[in-house]
C-alpha cells in the first residue's frame, strides 16, 4: 500500500504531462479535416480553392505561410460559414499544438 | 465580467466560486474572450442590442456535477442554459435564449456508455457527436449504422431533443422518435430516468420506450424542464444492400399522384429509405444532391429556349413549358426512392414500386445505384454520405464560397414550416411563400422550391435565409422571417423548430383556444422549475418572474 501511495502522484504527473502536450495532427484530423481535407467534397477546401483560384492550394496542410497567430484567430473567431470553436472543443493547449502543426516554421516562411 | 440581469454581483461571484469547486477552474469561463465563444456563430443579430449573450460558462464532466451546478443555480437564482455540442447552427448555435444565462456546456460529457449489438441500440451522453459515435462503432467492428443529419459534428442527443432528422429509414431518421429512454437532471437537481429506466436495475431501458404511466419524454425536447444527461437510441443494423432509383413523370399535375403514391408505398414499407423530390424541368435538385450540384457548379442542363420558357412560367408552370419538357424528354418531377435490405427483397420492392407508379401516364423508371454493402470508405464520397450512415460536413458547401456561390454568406437561418405531404400543399406553399418572399425582398426562391421528406406524414418546406455581414440586410431578413412565420400560421402551417430569436413568433402560431398550449407550458414550468433557473425563454417558455406582469 505504501508504494502505491508513492506511485499515485507520479501517475497523475505523467497523466498531466500527456494532457499538456496534445498531438496537433490528431486535433487537425478531428476538428479540421472534415472540412479541410483534400477535394471539393470538403467545403473548407472548396471555399479556399474558389478564393485563391489556383494562386495557392485549397488544402491548409499544403500552405507554407500560415502563422500560429492566424490559426488561433481563425479557430476562435471563425470565418464565413465556419463557426468559431469553444475551449471545450479545442482547448488552448490543443490549439497551440494545432497551430504548431499547421504553422511549424512561421518565421522561415516569411 | 458580464452579470445576469437581476443577479447581485456578490451572488454571481459566489455561484462562480461554487461552480469552480465543482468542475475546477479550467472549466469555468468568465473572461469576455472565452464567453464570446458561446455566441451564435450564425446569429442574424450580431452586434445588435437583442443578440443573445452568455454571462459565463461552466463545463461539467459528470451527471453528478450537472446536479451540483443546478443546485448552486437554485441557491443563487442564476439563470443557466444547457448546450450539448453547441453546433445547432441555423437554429441558434450555442447561445442562450435568455441573455445573461450561464451556459452549461455538456461537450465534455462525451461517453458512449453502451453499445448493444443484439438490441441494435446505444446509450450516450450529450457531448457525443455523430462523428464520435460513428468512429466508435467502426473501431469496435460494430454493424450498427448511425442515422445522422447533414452536419456530423452535432450532438446525437442535442439533435434528437431539438427534434432533428436524418436520411435512412423512416423509423431511424426521426431522431426523437428513434430514442428509447432518457436520464434527466431536473431543475431542482434531482435525477430522473424515463421509460423502463424508472425501474432500479432496469433490464429493458433501451428495449421498451414508454414504461408504465404517463410517458413524459416529449416534455424534455424543445423545452426547459430538465437537462438530458443520457439517452438511448435504436440503431439501424447494417443492411445487406442499397438500391436507389428514380421515378420521373412528365406533367405539372403529376406531382399530386406522385406524392400520393409515394406516401402509400412508404407507409406500407415498400419504399424504405429517404425519398427525395426534384424537378429537372424547373432546375431544382433533390435535397440530398444539393451539395453535389454546388460542387459541380451545375444545375440541370438547360437550353436558352428552356430558360426563356422558365422565366415566363408562373409558379413553375406554363402550358408551353410543360409541352417543351414533354417533347424534349425532360421530366417535370423526379422522385428519388431508396431501399435497404437483402437484394432479393429490395429488387422486389422496386418492382412493386414501378407497378404502382405506372398508373401515372408517361412515368419512367431508372436504377441509379444498386450496391452491396458496406460501401468501400474510399468511395463513399461518391454518394450522399448520411444515406449510408456516414457523418460528414459536406453540406457546408451550402453558403460557403464556391464557383457556384462566389459571395459566401455568414451563415443561415432555416425557415422550416411543416406542410401536408401532398402535391397540392407543395403548390400552395410555393404560391404563398414565393409571393411573400418577393414582397419582402428575401432571396428564398429562384424558380420553385421542393420540400424535404424527413418525416413520413408531412413535408418540411425548408428555406435557407442567408445571414450576411450587413446589419441592415440582416434586420430586414429577420423582419421578413417573422412575417413568413405569421403568413404560414394564417395558412395552418407552423415551424417544426427554430432559433431563439424566432421562438416567440413561432410559438404564437400555436394559439388554439387562446394559447392553451403555451399556458400549459408555463404552468408546468412554474411547477417543475419554481425558481425559473433553467433555460428561460427556450421555445418561449418563461418562468413567472420573467413573464410580463409576473403572470
Amino acid at each position: 500500500m505504501k508504494s502505491m501511495r508513492i506511485l499515485a502522484p507520479l501517475l497523475i504527473a505523467v497523466s498531466a504531462t500527456a494532457v499538456a502536450e496534445p498531438d496537433g495532427a490528431k486535433v487537425y484530423q478531428k476538428w479540421c479535416a472534415p472540412c479541410h481535407a483534400p477535394g471539393i467534397t470538403h467545403a473548407g477546401t472548396h471555399a479556399l480553392m474558389a478564393k485563391y483560384a489556383g494562386r495557392k492550394s485549397g488544402v491548409l496542410t499544403e500552405w507554407t505561410d500560415l502563422t500560429p497567430d492566424y490559426v488561433r484567430l481563425m479557430v476562435r473567431t471563425g470565418i464565413s460559414v465556419m463557426p468559431h470553436f469553444r475551449k471545450t472543443e479545442i482547448s488552448d493547449a490543443e490549439l497551440a499544438a494545432l497551430a504548431k502543426y499547421l504553422a511549424p516554421r512561421p518565421l522561415e516562411a516569411k | 465580467m458580464r452579470l445576469p440581469t437581476g443577479v447581485k454581483p456578490a451572488d454571481f461571484n459566489a455561484a462562480l466560486a461554487a461552480f469552480t469547486r465543482i468542475v475546477g477552474s479550467e472549466w469555468v469561463f468568465t473572461s469576455d474572450a472565452d464567453v464570446d465563444l458561446y455566441r451564435d456563430a450564425y446569429s442574424p443579430l450580431v452586434g445588435e442590442a437583442d443578440e443573445r449573450f452568455a454571462s459565463a460558462a461552466v463545463a461539467p464532466e459528470t451527471t453528478g456535477q450537472v446536479q451540483a451546478i443546478v443546485r448552486v443555480a437554485n441557491q443563487y437564482r442564476i439563470p443557466i442554459y444547457p448546450i450539448s455540442t453547441g453546433k445547432n447552427l441555423g437554429y441558434g448555435g450555442s447561445a442562450p435564449a435568455y441573455s445573461g444565462s450561464v451556459v452549461v456546456d455538456l461537450k465534455r460529457m462525451n461517453r458512449i456508455l453502451e453499445v448493444d449489438e443484439a438490441n441494435a441500440s446505444v446509450l450516450v451522453e450529450p457531448g457525443v457527436s455523430y462523428f464520435d459515435l460513428y468512429n466508435h462503432l467502426r473501431e469496435r467492428g460494430s454493424k450498427l449504422w448511425v442515422d445522422c443529419p447533414d452536419p456530423g459534428w452535432g450532438s446525437v442527443i442535442g439533435n434528437a431533443i431539438d427534434r432533428g432528422g436524418g436520411y435512412t429509414m423512416a423509423n431511424y431518421r426521426n431522431h426523437f422518435d428513434s430514442h428509447c429512454g432518457m436520464e434527466i437532471v431536473l431543475p431542482n437537481g434531482e435525477l430522473l430516468r424515463t421509460g423502463m429506466g424508472g425501474i432500479p436495475n432496469a433490464k429493458t431501458w433501451q428495449q421498451y420506450k414508454s414504461g408504465c404511466g404517463p410517458w413524459l419524454d416529449g416534455m424534455f425536447s424543445q423545452a426547459n424542464y430538465g437537462i438530458v444527461t443520457k439517452m438511448g437510441f435504436w440503431m439501424m443494423p447494417e443492411p445487406e444492400a442499397y438500391l436507389r432509383c428514380t421515378v420521373r413523370v412528365p406533367r405539372y399535375r403529376d406531382l399530386i399522384p406522385l406524392v400520393d403514391t409515394l406516401n402509400q408505398l412508404e407507409n406500407m414499407r415498400v419504399i424504405t429509405g429517404f425519398p427525395d423530390l426534384a424537378t429537372p424541368l424547373l432546375g431544382y435538385p433533390p435535397t440530398g444532391q444539393v451539395q453535389v450540384f454546388i460542387e459541380g457548379n451545375a444545375t440541370y442542363a438547360m437550353t436558352d429556349a428552356h430558360k426563356a420558357l422558365l422565366a415566363k412560367a408562373e409558379l413553375g408552370y406554363s402550358p408551353e413549358l410543360e409541352a417543351y419538357g414533354i417533347s424534349n424528354s425532360i421530366p417535370y418531377w423526379e422522385l428519388w426512392v431508396t431501399y435497404y435490405g437483402p437484394l432479393e427483397v429490395i429488387d422486389a420492392q422496386w418492382q412493386a414500386t414501378q407497378r404502382h407508379f405506372a398508373k401515372i401516364d408517361g412515368a419512367m423508371f431508372k436504377v441509379v445505384d444498386r450496391l452491396n454493402l458496406p460501401v468501400d470508405v474510399a468511395k463513399i464520397e461518391n454518394y450522399h454520405e448520411p444515406e449510408f450512415g456516414v457523418p460528414s460536413l459536406r453540406a457546408f458547401s451550402i453558403g460557403a464560397r464556391t464557383p457556384f456561390n462566389p459571395n459566401p454568406s455568414k451563415g443561415h437561418m432555416w425557415f422550416s414550416p411543416i406542410i401536408p405531404r401532398t402535391g397540392e400543399a407543395i403548390f400552395e406553399a410555393n404560391r404563398v411563400f414565393s409571393k411573400a418572399a418577393k414582397e419582402l425582398g428575401m432571396p428564398l426562391f429562384s424558380t420553385f422550391s421542393m420540400p424535404c421528406c424527413f418525416w413520413e406524414r408531412s413535408f418540411i418546406f425548408i428555406l435557407a435565409t442567408p445571414v450576411t455581414t450587413d446589419p441592415q440586410t440582416n434586420r430586414r431578413y429577420v423582419a421578413g422571417f417573422r412575417k413568413l412565420i405569421e403568413i404560414g400560421g394564417e395558412h395552418g402551417w407552423g415551424e417544426y423548430r427554430t432559433a431563439p430569436v424566432f421562438q416567440k413568433d413561432v410559438m404564437d402560431v400555436y394559439s388554439f383556444n387562446n394559447h392553451a398550449l403555451h399556458r400549459l407550458h408555463e404552468t408546468l414550468k412554474d411547477a417543475i422549475d419554481p425558481n425559473g433557473i433553467l433555460a428561460a425563454g427556450r421555445y418561449d417558455i418563461w418562468p413567472r418572474h420573467l413573464r410580463k406582469g409576473g403572470k
